[in-house]
């Protein structure tokens, strides 16, 4: 399979301070990577990183052709609705595709259709004209999905996509997005603090830690290295 | 009252004084509700009372200096619109209390320029507002000014929604929110420095906050408010100039009254709507 994304000696720092140190990984296409680390560790900064917001000190963010960081499908951490906020679901979805528009003013059919589309895929297409504010946690966390797939070409970066959910919607998350990893073929990189589910649905596990070395490697190797059974604490 | 009908109608003061007031005003309306929506929602509603003081310090100066009162408040109060937007943004102070210092530095110090040079009956003007004195530069700059924020309302309308519901999302599809931001603070300087004219530094938040807090009430969709708060604005504006021609009330407050009205009857409309939405 090919490397859809792959980067070097990253070096980046937050308020000044050097966050990532010389960071190496890569993705294959259709694979799952989930990012582990306490918080402070950079996990942020690296996704700002592959966003293209923030810009490296040093190192390189290499994609397979055609790929750009606005073709990354994503899912911040915590949006926290503000509350009472007007908008509906559909309105929500569709601004995932304002990445693909350039400097159209508005949405096209073909446009509205990726987003009725990705509303069907995630089950929503009934709450398509209900607002925003009516919604569950876990109603709320499809509909940001859903507006992360209208952004993806192939990639999905989530940001802690189950933090705050019950957990039956945690559940429910989980499977919706290993189901767009193997059925819909779409690579996936996931941040998380749930090491013992990470270790379940990934195929690759980055974990970064406050000290200089970060883990790279399969979940295997993570289980049976040093900082997995730190974190794993006996779990597994 | 029918004396006051029959004076409105003649041509001198409806051609000279009543149709520049209203066209400046529906302009100012429009411009103030739509950029409402974003700041409302955007938590910013504190920045259009901060700026009006501002500009009010700025136009004291200037009509103390004997400079063109527009000339000078235009520029100082698109400074400040940066400088707040990016005190809000940063940590160190936070956006509240940043405002509330800006502002009444300025009025103090407009306070203390005007009191200074016995010109408190001019700069009045600017405290309480004076729609029927508008010249006809003003007017046109208005008419001008609304024609650019409906136009880059219209053009940007999907990118200003990502921005306003979710600025971190809009960074990741590659929207510069920064800009965005930047363009804001100058069509809501610009916005609040004329309406200050027309409704006074003391009113002119309340043309920003009340008309999308009272669309809010009865719409779900952002696009629904959008409209319905532009709708709401001139109306309101039109029945509190009727209201203030006919029995001689002041005009700004007129407006806000009628505004206050309209959200108490929108917030009952949605009480009722989610009520029996339930049922």
């Amino acid at each position: 399979m090919e490397t859809i994304l792959e980067c070097k000696n990253m070096i980046a720092s937050y308020d000044g301070v050097k966050v990532l140190n010389s960071l190496s990984f890569s993705i294959k296409e259709g694979e799952f990577l989930a990012i582990l680390g306490e918080n402070g560790s950079g996990k942020s900064t690296l996704i700002k990183c592959l966003l293209g917001i923030k810009q490296l000190d040093s190192g390189t963010i290499t994609m397979s052709d055609g790929l750009k960081p606005t073709d990354i499908g994503y899912l911040p951490q915590h949006t926290n609705l503000q509350k009472g906020f007007p908008a509906t679901v559909s309105e929500v979805v569709i601004s995932g595709c304002l990445g693909r528009r350039g400097f159209r003013p508005f949405y096209s059919p073909a446009e509205k259709k990726i987003a009725r589309d990705a509303m069907e895929r995630l089950g929503i297409a009934d709450l398509a004209k209900r607002s925003c504010r009516e919604l569950s946690g876990g109603q709320q966390q499809r509909m940001f999905l859903a507006r992360a797939m209208c952004a993806a070409k192939k990639l999905l970066l989530l940001d802690e996509p189950v933090t705050g959910l019950d957990p039956n919607a945690q559940e429910e998350m989980y499977s919706l997005i290993t189901e767009l990893n193997q059925k819909d073929g779409m690579t996936v990189i996931m941040v998380s603090h749930d090491v013992v589910k990470s270790v379940d649905c990934a195929d690759r596990i980055l974990c970064l830690c406050s000290s200089d070395h970060s883990f790279f490697g399969t979940p295997e190797e993570y289980v049976g290295s040093h900082l997995g059974s730190k974190f794993l604490g006996g779990a597994k | 009252m029918n004396e006051n009908i029959r004076l409105m109608f003649t041509p001198e003061f409806f051609g000279a004084i009543l149709l520049p007031a209203l066209i400046g005003g529906i302009a100012v309306t429009i411009c103030s509700s739509l950029l409402g929506v974003t700041l409302v929602l955007k938590r910013y509603s504190m920045i259009g009372d901060g700026l009006s003081h501002i500009g009010y310090g700025a136009l004291s100066v200037a009509a103390v200096m004997n400079l063109a009162p527009l000339k000078v408040a235009l520029p100082v109060v698109i400074v400040a619109a940066f400088i707040l937007l990016r005190l809000s943004e940063s940590s160190k102070l936070s956006g509240d209390s940043a405002i509330a210092l800006f502002s009444t530095t300025a009025l103090a110090a407009g306070i203390l320029v005007s009191s200074k040079a016995g010109l408190t009956n001019d700069v009045s003007h600017y405290m309480f507002g004076s729609i029927l004195a508008m010249s006809k530069s003003d007017v046109i700059l208005s008419a001008v000014l609304s024609v650019i924020v409906i136009f880059t309302f219209i053009f940007l309308y999907n990118r200003i929604f990502s921005v306003t519901f979710d600025e971190n999302f809009a960074r990741a599809t590659g929207v510069n929110a920064g800009m965005y931001n930047m363009v804001f603070a100058i069509l809501t300087a610009v916005t609040v420095v004329l309406g200050m004219m027309m409704m006074g530094a003391l009113l002119i938040s309340s043309l920003i906050v009340i008309p999308t807090i009272t669309a809010m009430q009865i719409c779900n969709s952002f696009k629904g408010v959008v409209l319905t708060s532009g709708a709401v604005s001139v109306a309101s504006f039109l029945i509190g100039m009727m209201i203030s021609l006919l029995f001689n009330t002041a005009p700004g407050a007129s407006i806000v009254i009628i505004n206050v009205v309209f959200f108490l009857i929108f917030s009952s409309l949605g009480r009722i709507m989610r009520r029996s939405g339930k049922a």
